[in-house]
């Protein structure tokens, strides 16, 4: 099967820009990563674009040629959505059409325009990935749905509000040197501990914020970049893709996410490695809970014991596995749609030696990144090693 | 809501709800699930009849939502529950109970009710 390489990376600054239209995010994004990868932009054989929200927050549809036009490519365009895994779906879909033979270079991104909804706007349309009719007008917001499944987990295997806040204060630390974070600023258990509830027992330091922002990276397959000459010694060498029932009450486990398991079995054997050779991770923590969660299911720690990992700094900057050291979505920002991308672009530049975090995973040759969509009935895992 | 176009299943169940008599429908396998449904998703049976939801349920989890949707506004803060019916668990609000005291493990009837919001509607759990 043909190696599949990432030639290049490009991202937005992720925060708060309201009148910044989603194709100006993502046609700054798509420069970054041509210009990193350093290739012609006519050769781009497709774009796989990831947006989940467009119709509600721009009112547009039909985003694959209008984000193919923003970043100056002519070729064939779609969109794919998965709510908050809607770039690691395209990122998936990219990965196999280059193996496949199909393409040998593609633009693959996605962005996300939500600011300019409001808190309560956003919070309304970040609803729609749980069921409409069973849980959305039973009044299941995002974060109340990942409370409940929080809840569960206090519940069944124990654990505090203050082992989670732990995972918060990484993930500030961790954002801190990153310019491209939402927040660059320090906080503390107590911040985390004192910050108004959301929606018990999710406080507003537990969650992600709300972003605009767009990621992109080119993916070419191993003998375009040797033919063109092209630097990309990271490949994206695992994929896998797991899915669950929609509702979270119609699931076995309320406090397990079992589409991630599946999918990080999928993609360690599709790498042919194990979780024991991972030496850097980058997951989906949309709410801290979330965070453990995708430990637990990335095979880290057994059930129930992901819990302690940042309280005892196994997932530091200086720890044995560092998690997130782009900041996460918690404090990097998660603008739904660019964050899968977000993460093979930070994987692959802390693989690459070229991130402002590298210093902490010098001798990191291999990484994982674990994207979920709402209550993770929708996962995707990649692993990226570096090969050249 | 009589203007609007129903959702076919979603209303029945309540109309049923309201009416006293609750229902889930199941396969020829025994699995529980709620309407509409053609195709059972744990065994692929095609098969479904009717059956009577249990009239008492246990909460599994719980959270109490303090910024909610606009549509839910007047609502809140508010208890959402899952709560486990043997066959079927449900996703509803909890009334009638101090938020302070809802619990995992409470028993809690279904029942037809309305949003503050909106007057949409809404399935509430109250204890029993």
């Amino acid at each position: 099967m043909p190696d599949v390489r990432v030639a290049g990376v490009g991202l937005t600054d992720f925060g708060r820009v309201p009148e910044r239209t989603g194709r100006d995010l993502f046609a700054e994004a798509s420069a970054g990563a041509l210009a990193d990868a350093g290739v012609d932009r006519t050769d781009v054989e497709g774009v796989f674009y990831g947006n989940f929200m467009g119709e509600l927050s721009e009112h547009q549809g039909h985003q694959g040629p209008l984000m193919a036009e923003a970043a100056g490519v002519d070729a064939p365009a779609a969109r794919f959505e998965a709510a908050c895994c809607s770039g690691g779906v395209a990122v998936r879909n990219a990965v196999k059409d280059v193996r496949n033979g199909e393409s040998d270079i593609l633009l693959v991104g996605g962005a996300e325009r939500m600011t300019n909804l409001g808190t309560a706007g956003a919070t309304e349309a970040l609803a729609i990935a749980a069921d409409d009719l069973w849980e959305v007008r039973a009044g299941v917001t995002f974060p109340g749905a990942y409370a409940l499944m929080e809840q569960a987990y206090f519940d069944e295997y124990g654990g505090s509000r203050e082992d989670l806040a732990h995972v918060a204060v990484k993930n500030h630390a961790n954002a801190l040197p990153n310019e491209h974070a939402q927040f660059q600023k320090e906080i503390s258990v107590e911040d985390v501990l004192d910050a108004p509830m959301v929606s018990d027992p999710v406080g507003m330091y537990d969650a992600c914020p709300i972003s605009d922002g767009a990621a992109a990276v080119v993916l070419v397959s191993e003998e375009y970049a040797e033919d063109h000459d092209v630097d990309a010694p990271v490949a994206i060498s695992g994929s896998g893709q797991g899915g669950d029932r929609l509702a979270l009450h119609d699931r076995e486990y309320l406090a397990r996410t079992p589409a991630a398991d599946a999918a990080a079995e999928e993609a360690y054997a599709d790498a042919g490695v194990t979780s024991e050779d991972v030496d850097v991770a980058e997951v989906h923590d949309c709410f801290t809970i979330a965070e453990v969660l995708a430990l637990e299911s990335l095979g880290f720690y057994d059930v129930g014991d992901g819990i302690a990992a940042a309280r005892e700094g196994d997932t530091t900057q200086d720890g044995d596995l560092p998690v997130n050291l782009s900041g996460g979505l918690k404090a990097k920002g998660h603008p739904v749609g660019a964050t899968g991308v977000s993460q093979i672009a930070e994987m692959t530049s802390l693989l690459r030696g070229d991130h402002v975090n590298s210093e902490h995973v010098e001798d990191a040759t291999l990484g994982v990144t674990h994207n979920a969509g709402g209550t993770v009935a929708t996962a995707l895992v990649h692993v990226l090693e570096v090969v050249a | 809501m009589s203007d609007e176009v129903r959702d076919a299943g979603y209303d029945d169940f309540f109309d049923a709800l309201d009416a006293g008599e609750g229902y889930y429908v199941e396969c020829d396998n025994g699995h529980g699930s709620l309407p509409p449904r053609s195709v059972c998703p744990e065994c692929g049976a095609r098969e479904f009849t009717e059956e009577s939801l249990p009239e008492a349920g246990e909460i599994d989890t719980f959270t109490v939502t303090r910024v909610a949707m606009p549509d839910f506004e007047a609502d809140e803060p508010y208890v959402t529950a899952v709560a486990d019916f043997g066959p079927i668990r449900l996703t509803g609000q909890v009334r009638g109970v101090d938020h302070d005291d809802v619990e995992t493990g409470m028993v809690v009837e279904p029942v037809a009710e309305k949003t503050e919001t909106t007057g949409d509607r809404l399935l509430v759990f109250r204890p029993r």
